[in-house]
């Protein structure tokens, strides 16, 4: 059976000012139904640009090639009529900033019923009904007089359940959430996070979760894909990746999480040097020049997505860690 | 929105000339609409007895009469409320024609938004008096002529104005959710372009209604605009300033309302904007 959003070879190139920058290398990667799939990588690694293709959200000088592929039918290439069917009802998208992700000059109440409005072809009432309803679910209090409240008199955490409420209104079959705690503050973060778990485990959704902290992917994901310069690089459930990490870099970023217990680090860990930039020789792997375990065989040829035992799990590395 | 229009009014009571010079305006568009009730003198009757009477508050010309014996306010209320309505009207067209312009060439970008500023940059080369001329030529005096010419050149102005603050608004998160939520290009402008840059948009139409008036008096008083025996500020002003040595006040009743109908909207529109966007003093 094919899963509920395949994506084949997909890659994401920007031109600007004459030079191809490549944002997404081939990158191929499956979510089943009511499945959780967490995505993790450094600011740049691609992990947005992937799932922005599929959304059609991409700006006008990328160039996008591959195939795009949910529930069974093209989204990629397809016209903004036919996306349109689908994003904003079957596959919803809750973003990073709920600062400014919701519409200043329109009430919460009618800017979550007009979702409904446009794609379910409900009536205002039935819609407006559904919405408080919804706020309801996702634990706004008061969820009558935020209805006709405006954005700005909300605080970051309500305005980023409102999105997640809205995200849900038609009961869609994949939700891609991008960053959604990385503009909260901690206490708030944790809250959002077991609100996205909850609802998920309420509707049966699939949820994709994007994040550069691999702390609030963990309790909530299935499976974690890393992403390294636009790369898969390591691909496996998430407790198994916690345990035994195969590729450096993950293993480098676990390090990398401050533990609670344990005798107190001089200094945190970092991973030194930095990513690869645009313009550099795309040769080999692109982690090579930051890897203590880089052979010579490693800047020049490139490692494949491989099988490496355990349950589906798979890196790209020519001397992955043992297991 | 409600609660922005709120702060706006309260901001607009506590400044007094501008209070002022909306209690002028509206004073005007209740005389202007009332006139004829008030003055016993139609604007187009002629009083033989009374040709080129100076003003005087016992007779029954208040603001004297004008080279053929008529009512000079009562033609100049007639010229008020013309040259009001060639404003409001002209104003309203550009609005509506420059917001729609403008969010579509902005939102939509690339080339469309290319072709279609390159479009106005060739109308706004045109210059305005050779149009007016032209489209006189070609058919003939007629004062929807003139709505039609000054409405032509008014957008344009308005559609830039509506374009920059589309793009400036262009890619912020709340639009990219709104695409992302599977809203059409068409809702997205009415519904998320065009409320977020009507501030701004609104203020600049009340400072285009005095432009357009103050047009509309230099078409009319170079004779391309209002014709007689209808009349408008513009008409009656080069009408006595024919007569400006003999008879003064036939130019200075027309040019004194005039001025403080210009001087009142400009102030008003001052005030509107400092009301509406208060972050930017």
């Amino acid at each position: 059976m094919e899963p509920l959003l395949n994506i084949e070879d997909l890659s994401v190139d920007y031109t600007h000012g004459g030079m191809e920058i490549p944002a997404v290398r081939q990158v191929s990667l499956a979510v089943a139904a009511r499945e959780s799939v967490g995505i993790v990588g450094e600011s740049g690694s691609g992990k947005t640009q992937v799932f922005m293709a599929a959304m059609g959200l991409l700006a006008a000088n990328a160039a996008v090639r591959g195939r795009v592929r949910f529930e069974g039918g093209d989204i990629l290439g397809v016209g903004a009529e036919s996306l349109n069917r689908v994003r904003g009802s079957k596959l919803t998208m809750v973003f990073q900033d709920p600062m400014t992700s919701l519409t200043p000059h329109l009430t919460i109440g009618t800017q979550l019923a007009e979702v409904l409005v446009c794609h379910a072809g409900r009536s205002w009432r039935e819609a407006r009904n559904a919405a408080r309803h919804m706020l309801d679910r996702v634990r706004v209090p008061e969820p009558e007089r935020r209805m006709s409240q405006y954005p700005h008199e909300l605080s970051g955490g309500l305005r980023q359940r409102v999105m997640i409420g809205m995200s849900l209104l038609c009961e869609p079959l994949l939700v891609i959430a991008d960053e959604p705690t990385t503009a909260l503050d901690v206490t708030v973060q944790a809250h959002i996070i077991d609100l996205l778990g909850t609802m998920r485990r309420e509707l049966g959704m699939a949820l994709v979760l994007i994040s550069h902290d691999l702390g609030v992917v963990a309790g909530l994901t299935d499976r974690i894909l890393v992403m390294y310069a636009g790369r898969i690089v390591e691909s496996a459930g998430a407790a198994e990746l916690f345990q035994q990490a195969r590729h450096p870099y993950t293993a480098e970023l676990l390090k990398c999480i401050p533990s609670l217990t344990g005798p107190r680090q001089q200094r945190m860990p970092t991973l030194l040097g930095q990513p690869p930039r645009p313009g550099d020789p795309d040769e080999g792997c692109a982690f090579a020049p930051r890897c203590a375990r880089a052979a010579p065989r490693c800047r020049t040829v490139r490692p494949p997505l491989e099988d490496a035992g355990g349950s589906a799990h798979r890196v790209a590395c020519h001397f992955p860690l043992p297991s | 929105m409600s609660a922005l229009l709120g702060d706006a009014a309260r901001r607009l009571r506590s400044n007094p000339a501008a209070l002022c010079a909306m209690f002028f305006i509206l004073g005007m568009v209740v005389l202007t609409l009332l006139g004829p009730w008030l003055n016993p003198n139609g604007s187009d009757s002629l009083d033989w007895l009374h040709v080129a009477s100076r003003p005087a508050l016992q007779s029954a010309h208040w603001f004297g009469t004008d080279r053929l014996g008529r009512d000079l306010f009562a033609r100049t209320l007639e010229g008020t409320r013309v040259s009001l309505a060639v404003g409001l009207v002209a104003s309203a067209v550009s609005l509506i024609v420059g917001i729609g312009y403008g969010a579509a060439a902005g939102y939509i970008g690339g080339r469309t938004d290319h072709a279609m500023m390159r479009i106005i940059e060739i109308l706004s080369g045109l210059p305005l008096i050779f149009f007016v001329i032209f489209l006189t030529v070609i058919f003939g005096r007629n004062e929807y002529l003139l709505f039609l010419s000054i409405g032509a050149v008014g957008w344009l102005t308005m559609a830039r104005i509506v374009r920059g603050q589309t793009l400036s608004i262009r890619h912020r998160e709340f639009i990219e959710a709104a695409v992302a939520s599977g809203a059409g290009t068409a809702r997205i402008i009415c519904r998320h372009v065009i409320p977020n840059v009507i501030g701004p948009v609104v203020v600049y139409a009340t400072l285009t209604v005095p432009q357009i008036i103050m047009l509309e008096s230099f078409l009319s008083f170079l004779g391309l605009g209002i014709q007689e025996p209808h009349a408008s500020l513009g008409t009656l002003i080069a009408e006595g300033a024919g007569e400006m040595e003999a008879a003064p006040w036939m130019l200075l009743v027309p040019g004194g309302f005039l001025a403080v109908l210009l001087l009142s909207l400009n102030v008003f529109g001052d005030g509107l904007r400092d009301a509406l966007d208060a972050e930017e003093r």
